[in-house]
């Protein structure tokens, strides 16, 4: 498979090659590994050559486990790409290596990317200016097991919208055996996987708090909001019984297996999910608190240019990613990988709106917020401790909750320095 | 051209005045000078670099700046790094008498098995062979809770409430270290065996004649011969156990060394904070450290173990 992809892109290049000529100017674009992705960037790529002859792109990939390593050895040596994916979360670091240079003004006006990109893109922005622009972004939502629902005597096709409705689904839902040992959860537990966004970006701010103040860089969760979501998440093992950290191993996995009712999980995991064979699931929002509060956490990958490019290639590098950031890209982007469009309007069309998957991925789009993360590993980890504390070690969510802000209070000061 | 002759005969007249004894020198030197080069610039240089790093604040992304031993006292005023060490010598404390205990006496027996001597000599060996990857991720699933872990399957069929093993801040390293120790035994099993069949046989049956018990001979003969053999075998699975990694990241790939960081050894600290957190200076420093104990350690073994 991949080595048909390498022809493709080989053959790509190679035709090209042969009807620009000598004079085009040769960009590179990196980011890391993964199948769809590779594909639909080849897609881009050959449109985007098709209408500027003069320009030819090189794209490069890495597995994702040493891309930040590769890319920053790269760029500090002056080689590299002009045009390179990164991660949200690591804007600041590369800024700070001097990796990637703000976007132009006259080619990306402020203005036009704030009315034109969902609001989230704002993590790109650093006084005045931008540093890269999405393709696509991705938001969280509930997966539902419509067989497990079924089962239970829920109805499959009116999933829990409210905080409540979620527990007492996830009661019906969850099996156990003589022992009481959970053989089949209501609700999947994984910390380690998106439920730290869930608690940090939706459930606090739920219970009326807010994670953090000061752009992120205060940790705030350390009240009576915080205290509250850490023990709703807590309970749902504890009290309720619906759920188990650790129950086969990943929520995902368990989710897969048919042996979890309800998970929650990004758009990324369709690719995965679409595979399951077992039974039918459905998706829907993340459920509300008792007024109708929602809230969603969206993170994405930008394009940036690299401080590398000059005179030329910069040239040719803006146009580029004014192509990869276009509602056209956009449209692509989604059919080969299936994440959402960064534009509202590339986004936001009926027919979007209306389909059952990213119908509700959509939505969570317009309420969500973006963690300004400093190392979003360790800051995870903060939440992971936190949960196993109380889980684990018995401890009171209250002493719990404060040592979590502690922690993660220093990894944010320590990253700002 | 003709001074290239001439050189050539010149040269050729150097070396032909040389003694045998001088061009053995010379050669060996030749040979010998490719793994040197090789040690020096792959293992010696970087590890010099190490210790300068360790005295400064590089992280990657932004240039490097003297901080002296900031990075030290940092590391010693972390609770984290303390609890790491903790956990690093108890993998050493527990893995190493426990694996070569087992693993002598299972050669001790094997020795005398004559009955399929190298089939079971070799499935002893197999884990040594495979990956330790491969191997933590199925022990991973083993220590899952019902219904998909094997081991709380087989304990709640018996009605034995089942254990959290990896989620359990108490269980997790024991749980960790078992796969590690098993993996180990193979290798361990072939250097005793080879120990005991060095040993002459004579001594043996001088013993015997003499009318001693099989545990005085174990006691006198077979243990004090075999000294050489359990010297190497203890620094070796001692630096092993010290530096343990892939076992411990790969049976918890989601919090790696957790729960809570209660089987986090040392090399993962550094690992953590140079390739997540990309602070290399201090990452450097936590290196150092290492270098230090597993130096400390050997010295002390060698010299305890060492013959009177």
């Amino acid at each position: 498979m991949r080595f048909r992809h390498l022809l493709a892109s080989v053959a790509i290049s190679f035709a090209t090659l042969a009807a620009s000529g000598a004079k085009a100017v040769e960009i590179e674009y990196w980011q890391y590994v993964f199948d769809t992705r590779v594909k639909a960037m080849n897609q881009l790529i050959a449109k985007f050559q098709e209408a500027n002859p003069d320009i030819k792109v090189k794209q490069t990939t890495f597995p994702y486990a040493d891309y930040q390593t590769k890319v920053a050895a790269a760029i500090l040596a002056g080689q590299g790409p002009d045009v390179v994916q990164l991660f949200y979360g690591w804007t600041d670091n590369f800024i700070a290596g001097k990796m990637i240079r703000p976007l132009r003004a006259e080619a990306f006006p402020a203005a036009d990317i704030e009315r034109d990109f969902f609001p989230i893109v704002s993590a790109m922005k650093r006084g005045n200016d931008y540093y890269g622009l999405p393709t696509a972004v991705r938001s969280l939502a509930l997966f539902y097991n419509k067989k497990a629902f079924k089962d239970a005597g829920l109805d499959p096709n009116n999933p829990p919208k409210t905080l409540d409705e979620l527990v007492a689904a996830a009661e019906k839902t969850t099996k156990r055996d003589g022992s009481g040992n959970i053989v089949s959860a209501g609700i999947t537990l994984d910390m380690a996987g998106q439920d730290h966004h869930w608690w940090r970006e939706v459930l606090v701010r739920q219970f009326d708090g807010a994670p953090y103040t000061n752009d992120d860089t205060k940790v705030a969760y350390n009240d009576e909001a915080g205290l509250k979501a850490l023990t709703f998440y807590t309970d749902l093992q504890k009290k309720h019984k619906v759920g188990q950290v650790g129950f086969m191993d990943e929520g995902q996995a368990a989710f897969r297996a048919g042996l979890a009712a309800m998970t929650i999980d990004g758009t990324f995991r369709l690719g995965s999910f679409n595979t399951i064979k077992g039974f039918e699931w459905g998706v829907t929002e993340l459920p509300a608190n008792a007024e109708g509060v929602r809230s969603n956490y969206a993170s994405y990958f930008a394009n940036a240019i690299t401080t590398k490019a000059e005179g030329e290639k910069l040239a040719a590098a803006e146009k580029f990613l004014a192509y990869v950031s276009s509602p056209e890209a956009m449209k692509i982007w989604l059919e080969v990988v299936g994440e959402l469009p960064a534009r509202r309007t590339a986004a936001l069309t009926p027919e979007n709106i209306g389909h059952p998957v990213y119908g509700p991925f959509l939505k969570g789009l317009e309420y969500a917020h973006t963690t300004q993360f400093k190392d979003e590993a360790a800051q995870r980890q903060a939440a992971m401790d936190m949960v196993n504390r109380v889980l684990i070690q018995g401890e009171e969510p209250k002493a719990s909750l404060a040592k979590a802000a502690e922690d993660e209070q220093a990894i944010i000061d320590r990253a700002k320095r | 051209m003709s001074v290239d002759a001439h050189r050539e005969a010149a040269s050729g007249g150097l070396w032909s005045r040389m003694s045998l004894g001088r061009k053995q020198v010379i050669w060996a030197w030749g040979f010998l000078a490719v793994p040197l080069l090789f040690y020096a610039v792959i293992r010696f240089w970087p590890t010099f670099q190490a210790f300068y790093l360790s005295a400064t604040d590089w992280s990657l992304m932004r240039p490097a700046a003297f901080v002296g031993l900031e990075n030290y006292k940092r590391l010693f005023a972390d609770p984290l790094f303390w609890q790491v060490f903790r956990n690093t010598f108890m993998y050493l404390i527990l893995g190493t008498p426990i694996s070569l205990l087992i693993s002598f006496v299972v050669a001790y027996y094997l020795d005398r098995v004559r009955f399929m001597h190298s089939f079971i000599r070799a499935l002893y060996f197999l884990p040594f062979l495979t990956t330790a990857a491969a191997m933590a991720w199925v022990w991973r699933w083993f220590y899952q809770p019902v219904p998909i872990g094997v081991i709380n399957d087989i304990l709640s069929s018996f009605g034995i409430p089942q254990q959290p093993f990896l989620r359990s801040t108490s269980q997790a390293l024991p749980a960790v270290l078992a796969p590690a120790v098993w993996a180990g035994l193979g290798f361990q099993i072939i250097i005793f065996l080879a120990g005991l069949r060095a040993i002459p046989v004579t001594y043996y049956e001088a013993a015997r004649i003499d009318g001693l018990s099989e545990g005085a001979i174990l006691r006198r003969i077979t243990i004090p011969l075999l000294k050489p053999t359990l010297v190497f075998l203890v620094v070796f699975s001692s630096i092993g156990f010290l530096r343990i990694f892939d076992q411990v990241y790969n049976i918890n790939t989601n919090d790696p060394g957790g729960p809570l960081n209660s089987t986090k050894p040392l090399v993962l600290m550094i690992y953590q904070t140079a390739f997540s957190s990309y602070e290399m200076g201090y990452a450097a420093a936590q290196t150092v450290v290492l270098f230090l104990i597993l130096l400390v350690i050997s010295l002390v073994q060698l010299r305890l173990m060492r013959d009177r």
